[in-house]
């Protein structure tokens, strides 16, 4: 059965949010351009067609979701993003993880931002919603997914495609209903709660950052120059936290579940949010500026408009496929660059020809600024974050250029620099320096009138205090190289001085603090990074003087530790000990041995092979079924330290030979000092070939011990079953299945092998120890003398190859990202009442 | 002059040296022989290669070696000048490796073997199936 009429519903839904987006536009745009009174028809109409707009971006939210949830693979959408075992959070980021969908969130947020601007603004509503409807035009005109007949054009990608249109599969000339049984899933890099929260949080961000250029675009177009910015700064505010709370969700995802050791790549696709944001930040900051002194007007029109002109270059960037040779994202063309091309160009040309013709009337304030006024520090600042970003987009851009000049006939061999980490780094430490000293001194500007004089007496205390903090820390840490100490200089420097703003702001008005409170952050943020960056170190060291592997780099032998199950090995003080392999269950989340369960013909559902106990209770029985996601390994690492303190980290892997290899996870062991940052390098593949040793045949009686791999070994009980998996079992036939006890360094094992008579033959299931390596098979069994031969194969045990870093004071960084967000916290409290005050008197 | 124009020619002056060094630190695309030769000539700056990895008529892909403990690998790969390479790789398979359409290898060459420092890879749309099979 084919669910034709949902997403039929979905898709007429996207047309009546074009439609509706278009006729909202074209409202506001006439009420925009009458007088008050005359407005008002317009006006009316024009929010009836927003309201109706954002039913319809509601609407196609709904039924998409309803085809993910109802597992409705006949849709291309749930077939390749989806699947029958996926929880619940995880199908919310099924969602967006394609294209279409995360253009859909993107539109979401736009419609809520739209009705709370309706909402909160009287003067400002025609013009700002004007260009809001034009950008959700835009965005819905990428998911609608029609060909224009006869031009052959391709106008967006609808996510509500059936497979069989999408894709030219065999089955469908011969079954065209055919339904696939359960979707592809969604990549197990994305099963991650930072993945369900991080892209909204981006695209809200994304979205929050129209409004500031939607007020702007209003106040050039409505003559209204002055005025735009008090409404729009809290939503400059609110767009840079969010944004930027965005991007660091993204660096704490890719620190907690990629393996590449950090938080920041510098990667073309975290290149496109922070070059934006960057500009944002140096908006925000001129903005304020105006608000104050009346200067700095058109820098805050340029670098608004800019920020909304770079962040729709940015989705050109990481949608059109152009980076593909330069992005491990490997973002691919869904037929849509030459429309966000054309979407790029329409707002980046508008706003360019409308800030032209209204430059010579926008006023400037006459008065040079003095090197000791607060508004050039502030401007200075702002050029600083702007050049910053520059940097990082000059590079980016490469991909650009050389499709440019291909489309001259031009070859370009030109590609991004080979090690951007590197590369990106040497420059924006230096950038960093100047932000982190600027904003030190830039505070002292903003909240007293200097001269020479005072600047050196409020500058004289901070100035020693920073001195010897950063004479202390770069002792007991054993800072050496001089560009980081320059930088923790500057970054200690920062905090030291917005530290003494906090003070005295706080006494007088806490309301004001935001700035002394955020500058706190950022310079915290770039201690954090000095240190858990540079002076990262592996703790894995290799000291036994053998190879893991011939094959392998020197690096690799030196920098990873072979653990063998239950064999402890010393590492940077700790006793490592590796316990085996571990599955999730999924409710109750706990690690489960390989070995006490079974599996089942289903993958993701096992059968629990004795009691599971967890902390003394007992949370499954012998014989229950207990979900799992089996793509998932986790390998149980026992840590102890000096003073026998234990505690156990679980690095994951996902062997998964069709996407090629080994996926690792690391686990985290988080200190105030220092994190411990673990990940597995290397593991026993299951699915390669185990080379067992020969059989060795023991005849024992129940409770008799015997040696196997040197492990005391015992037959525990014996027990005739009436089912085997695979096997009728008719009246004559007999089935004896014998719990075998392997006595480990510290726990039991338990094995289970079948032994089966059916039909007058004898059949034999052995069972394996995992994590011992050690096959047990019931070769016969002797009633008259109570006696059992029993065959033991063994390989080589269970082995993890692991490698450990050292993370120093990264906790700084996460603690400076939280007092980031709270000072914007508190600036946009401050900001928003200003915007209450004034709409109460009606000049909004 | 005034500070504003001081600022000015400070600002362009750093915009200018951002794209000099941005230029200078840049690598390059190149074909698998520009490449060796750059190596014979004593060249060892990591460039960039394009190209698909290699398959046989039923288009199942050849020539890929992992190491034996699967540590390392090395495949063969064709370059737009349709030239074949053996490219090695010190780290384990990448995820996605065999769906890729295209990929980039960085790196250089030694002797006749092109050693790859990273791999990026363009996938259809990561981990999209292209064909339905009946039994799923």
């Amino acid at each position: 059965m084919i669910h034709t009429l949902i997403g039929d519903l979905g898709h007429l839904f996207v047309i009546i949010s074009l439609v509706t987006a278009l006729l909202a536009a074209f409202s506001y745009f006439k009420a925009a351009q009458k007088d008050d009174l005359a407005a008002e028809g317009w006006k009316s109409i024009g929010k009836m067609f927003f309201s109706f707009h954002a039913i319809a971006v509601l609407g196609i939210v709904v039924c998409l979701f309803y085809i993910i949830y109802g597992h409705y693979f006949e849709y291309h959408y749930a077939w390749s993003h989806s699947s029958r075992q996926l929880p619940t959070h995880y199908m919310i980021s099924c969602f967006w993880e394609g294209q279409e969908g995360s253009f859909l969130l993107w539109m979401f947020w736009h419609a809520i931002l739209g009705i709370i601007v309706i909402a909160t603004n009287k003067f400002w509503e025609s013009s700002v919603m004007t260009v809001f409807s034009l950008v959700q035009a835009f965005l819905a005109s990428m998911i609608l997914g029609v060909v224009i007949p006869g031009l052959e054009l391709k106008l967006g990608s609808s996510p509500f495609i059936l497979l069989r249109d999408a894709i030219d599969a065999p089955i469908f000339a011969s079954q065209p209903d055919f339904v696939p049984k359960d979707g592809t899933g969604l990549n197990p890099l994305l099963q991650n709660y930072w993945m369900v929260i991080h892209p909204p949080t981006l695209f809200l961000g994304f979205a929050l950052c129209t409004v500031p250029f939607a007020y702007c675009i209003g106040g050039l177009w409505k003559k209204r120059y002055r005025d735009w910015i008090r409404p729009a700064l809290p939503w400059a505010l609110v767009g840079g936290a969010i944004l930027g709370l965005g991007i660091l969700m993204g660096g704490y995802w890719a620190y907690e579940t990629l393996n590449f050791g950090g938080y920041w790549n510098w990667d073309p696709v975290e290149n496109a949010v922070y070059v934006p944001w960057l500009f944002l930040i140096a908006a925000i900051h001129t903005m304020i500026t105006f608000r104050s002194s009346e200067t700095a007007l058109k820098a805050s029109i340029v670098l608004v408009i800019t920020t909304f002109v770079l962040l729709l270059y940015s989705t050109f960037l990481t949608r059109s496929g152009i980076l593909g040779e330069s992005s491990v994202h490997s973002f691919t063309d869904l037929g849509l660059s030459g429309q966000l091309l054309i979407y790029l160009l329409f707002f980046t040309i508008g706003a360019i020809w409308l800030t032209v013709i209204r430059w010579k009337y926008l006023p400037t304030s006459e008065k040079e600024a003095s090197t000791y006024s607060r508004e050039f520090w502030i401007f200075i600042g702002a050029l600083v974050l702007c050049m910053m970003g520059f940097q990082v987009l000059i590079p980016t851009s490469i991909p650009v250029y050389n499709k440019i000049v291909e489309a001259f006939g031009v070859v370009s061999n030109l590609a991004p620099p080979a090690e951007q980490i590197q590369f990106y780094s040497k420059f924006q430490l230096w950038f960093a320096v100047a932000v982190a000293l600027l904003s030190g001194v830039g505070q002292f500007f903003w909240w007293k009138k200097m001269d020479k004089s005072q600047l050196k007496n409020s500058l004289i205390i901070p100035v020693v205090i920073t001195l010897i903090t950063t004479m202390i820390i770069i002792l007991v840490k054993n800072v050496a190289d001089p560009s980081y100490i320059v930088l923790l200089l500057a970054g200690v420097f920062t905090v030291v001085a917005n530290g003494k703003i906090f003070i005295d702001v706080f006494r007088k008005s806490p309301g004001l603090s935001g700035g002394a409170v955020t500058h706190i952050g950022v310079g915290m943020i770039l201690i954090g990074i000095m240190f858990s960056a540079g002076y990262s170190k592996v703790v894995s060291l290799n000291r036994t003087g053998m190879l893991i592997s011939k094959e392998s780099s020197n690096e690799f032998n030196s920098e990873n530790l072979l653990l063998f199950v239950n064999e402890p090995k010393e590492m940077a003080g700790y006793e490592l000990k590796y316990k085996g392999e571990r599955v999730e269950s999924e409710s109750p989340s706990m690690f489960i041995k390989k070995g006490d369960i079974e599996n089942t013909a289903i993958p993701y559902l096992v059968t629990a092979k004795r009691d599971i106990e967890e902390d003394g209770e007992t949370v499954f029985q012998k014989g229950d079924t207990i979900k799992i996601a089996p793509e998932n390994t986790y390998y149980e690492i026992q840590y102890k330290d000096g003073n026998n303190n234990i505690f156990t980290l679980y690095p994951r892997a996902q062997v998964n030979e069709s996407m090629g290899g080994l996926l690792a996870s690391p686990d985290i062991k988080r200190g105030l000092g220092k994190d411990l940052y673990t990940h597995v390098s290397s593991i026993r593949s299951p699915n390669e070939k185990v080379e067992w040793s020969e059989m060795e045949e023991f005849k024992v009686a129940p409770d008799q011990n015997f040696f196997v791999n040197d492990y005391v070994t015992s037959i525990n009980k014996v027990e005739r079953i009436d089912q085997v998996d695979g096997l009728d079992l008719g009246p004559e036939d007999v089935a004896v299945r014998i719990d075998i006890i392997v006595q480990g360094e510290d726990d039991n094992y338990l094995a289970q092998p079948i032994f089966v008579i059916k039909d007058g033959l004898v059949g034999r299931i052995s069972d394996e120890i995992v994590d011992l390596g050690i096959k047990l098979t019931v070769l016969n069994i002797h009633p008259d003398e109570n006696q059992f031969s029993i065959g033991a194969n063994t390989r080589q045990k269970n082995w993890v190859v692991l490698k450990a870093m050292e993370k120093p004071l990264i906790n700084i960084l996460w603690s400076g990202t939280l007092l980031l967000m709270i000072g914007f916290g508190i600036a946009i409290n401050r900001r928003y009442k200003e915007f209450k005050k004034m709409r109460e008197k009606g000049m909004e | 002059m005034k500070a504003s124009h001081i600022i000015g020619i400070v600002i362009i002056a750093v915009a200018i040296g951002i794209i000099i060094a941005t230029a200078g630190d840049a690598s390059s695309y190149v074909t698998f022989n520009e490449a060796q030769e750059m190596a014979e000539n004593g060249n060892g700056n990591s460039i960039h290669v394009v190209g698909e990895l290699t398959k046989d008529n039923s288009g199942e892909i050849i020539g890929i070696e992992p190491s034996p403990d699967k540590l390392s690998f090395s495949f063969v790969m064709v370059d737009d000048n349709q030239k074949q390479q053996r490219v090695y790789y010190n780290e384990p398979m990448p995820a996605d490796f065999k769906r890729s359409e295209k990929v980039v290898v960085i790196g250089s060459y030694k002797d006749d073997l092109f050693i790859a420092d990273k791999i990026l890879m363009k996938c259809p749309s990561k981990y999209q199936e292209e064909t339905v099979n009946a039994e799923i």
